[in-house]
């Protein structure tokens, strides 16, 4: 039999090595999982190959790739930091991870910011496949790599509080219908493969208002126009992160 | 470093209309087995689950290593193993006891303490593939992965193997010695009488009974024996010292208490005579566990 020195000698790991841990975790977790892998990486690529390639859809002037891949790149985070961040996050809940975890000396600030942490991760591994097919099939980014990088990071924040928000309140299961039906809505309502202006005049402003079409729109200003910071889709988005991290630090239950 | 590692103190929990603990009042010592008894739906988990710090209590006091159990540095000096899950279906054994290591500065090695549990060979088995009692095991390990000061254990050995429940109990004796506190629940009264300096016996959310196995199941022995059904048992305490008890439950079985030595043991085998009745299976026996514990808390199913 192994000898093991229980006597007691208590005491929590260093802060950033605990959410680091915590923070590999999560991302396997997400790496591993199949249906996540489908939402993050695989439908992504293909709307992004097969709209540049097959002229279905009217996105205006310029190459098609130029309008797809900023929008490409928006889906993805929305997939991540919403969709599978809200999944994830409903099962941990129902399978008493959360609670469990709680019992641990990583506190929740350190499970949020080791979730963060894991999305952000994930996206970069997304960014670089996404752009690598991009740059295979033409495309050519223009405009600052800081604003865009400003946009997606605001675009996490805010979809993380949709997420979480939704994962925090509603059974698992209605967590994993709710967070599927609206990937579908936005993918279709937010200027992901086609631009709003396809919308008639009276409802193309509310959507405007959509946190994805906020992150399209401010993506495709910068790299397919070249344009400085886009204002209103920052406000846009700020606004959305303020109200669903909020509302989620109020409303969420952890068992 | 005197006061007990958990003391509750008229603890109240209310859920809705209904009260699950009513005014329950017990203490837990630093380096003893204290094991929490109790039908189900007596507030044993109700109890443990204020005292980790996952629920609030409606009323009275609970201290646990001298903290409020909301303090969030006993997360890193309590150990806690719930009833069932906490870990993700998809993590693997050895992975998931690996990351609950890493967020403590001087944890044990989870490859030797996967050893001791016997779970080597699933090290690398997802969760949700590992059997219920290697499931309990590996929770088990969770709980004093951070050499904690004091451990909660929500039913360890609920649907474990004769092994595995061996390998457990081993552990909680292992972790008594090495001067943990162990905080426990269970329904087996063989493993409380067997584990536990402590036994709380707790029902409808208070204590009924508490002390040590010995001074609960007493020094009191009974003499049992059968016979044919309805014997006069009022002629034959008249016979007895006063404080004997009598009485035939089930039909055809009689049982004696009070002070059992040869005297009394002389007593009823010349009553049975006299009254021409053979005693079979005539036996001295100690009261168990579970006999105090259906005596105080019924026979009726709950």
């Amino acid at each position: 039999m192994t000898t093991l020195d229980l006597t007691p000698a208590p005491k929590a790991a260093p802060f950033p090595r605990m959410v680091l841990a915590q923070a590999g975790a999560e991302a396997r977790a997400i790496l591993r999982n199949g249906e996540q892998l489908m939402l993050t990486l695989i439908i992504p690529v293909l709307l992004l190959v097969g709209f540049s390639l097959a002229p279905l859809v009217d996105v205006g002037e310029g190459p098609r790739v130029d309008f797809l891949a900023p929008g490409v790149l928006a889906l993805a985070v929305m997939s991540t930091a919403f969709t599978g961040q809200a999944i994830a996050t409903g099962f941990e809940r129902r399978y008493g991870v959360l609670k469990r975890l709680g019992a641990t000396p990583l506190s929740r600030t350190g499970l949020l910011l080791a979730k963060t942490l894991a999305v952000i991760g994930v996206e970069l591994l997304q960014a670089v496949v996404i752009v690598a097919v991009a740059l295979a099939l033409d495309w050519q980014p223009r405009g600052s790599m800081a604003a865009a990088v400003l946009l997606v990071l605001l675009g996490t924040a805010a979809f993380s509080g949709l997420g979480l928000l939704m994962a925090g309140v509603l059974r698992a299961e209605a967590t994993l219908a709710a967070a599927n039906l609206v990937y579908l809505v936005l993918l279709g309502c937010g200027g992901v493969i086609f631009p709003l202006t396809v919308f008639p005049d009276g409802v193309e402003p509310a959507l405007a208002l959509l946190p994805i079409s906020a992150l399209t729109g401010g993506l495709r200003a910068v790299l397919a126009d070249g344009a400085a910071l886009p204002l209103g889709a920052v406000a846009v988005l700020v606004a959305w992160a303020a109200l669903t991290l909020g509302l989620a630090s109020r409303t969420f239950r952890w068992e | 470093m005197s006061s007990p590692a958990v003391e509750v103190i008229e603890l109240v929990k209310r859920y809705g209309g209904t009260t699950a603990v009513d005014g329950l009042t017990l203490a837990a010592e630093r380096g003893a087995v204290t094991a929490i008894l109790g039908p189900n739906g007596a507030g044993k988990t109700s109890t443990i689950e204020i005292c980790e710090g996952f629920r609030r209590a409606d009323g009275g006091t609970v201290r646990v290593l001298g903290a409020d159990p909301g303090d969030s540095s006993l997360r890193a000096r309590v150990g806690v193993m719930p009833q069932a899950g906490g870990v993700p279906p998809a993590m693997r054994c050895a992975e998931w006891l690996r990351l609950m290591s890493r967020f403590h500065a001087r944890p044990l090695d989870p490859a030797a303490l996967l050893a001791r549990l016997g779970l080597t060979e699933h090290a690398r088995t997802p969760y949700r593939r590992m059997s219920g009692g290697q499931q309990q095991r590996l929770s088990l390990a969770g709980a004093v992965i951070g050499r904690p000061e004091l451990v909660f254990l929500d039913e360890p050995t609920a649907g474990l193997d004769p092994q595995a429940r061996r390998a457990c109990w081993e552990l909680v004796t292992d972790l008594r010695a090495a001067g943990v506190a162990v905080v426990l629940t269970t329904h087996y009264m063989d493993e409380a009488e067997r584990l536990a300096d402590h036994v709380v016996i707790i029902d409808r959310g208070r204590v009924v009974a508490e002390g040590s196995p010995a001074t609960l199941t007493g020094a009191e022995r009974q003499l049992r024996f059968r016979a044919r059904p309805g014997l006069a048992l009022e002629e034959l305490l008249s016979a007895l010292p006063a404080g004997s008890a009598a009485k035939e439950s089930p039909a055809g079985h009689y049982i004696i208490e009070g002070h059992v030595g040869p005297e009394l043991l002389a007593t009823v085998t010349a009553w049975c005579a006299s009254e021409g009745v053979t005693a079979d299976d005539l036996s001295i026996e100690r009261r168990t566990l579970e006999d105090v514990f259906l005596e105080l808390t019924g026979r009726e199913l709950r």
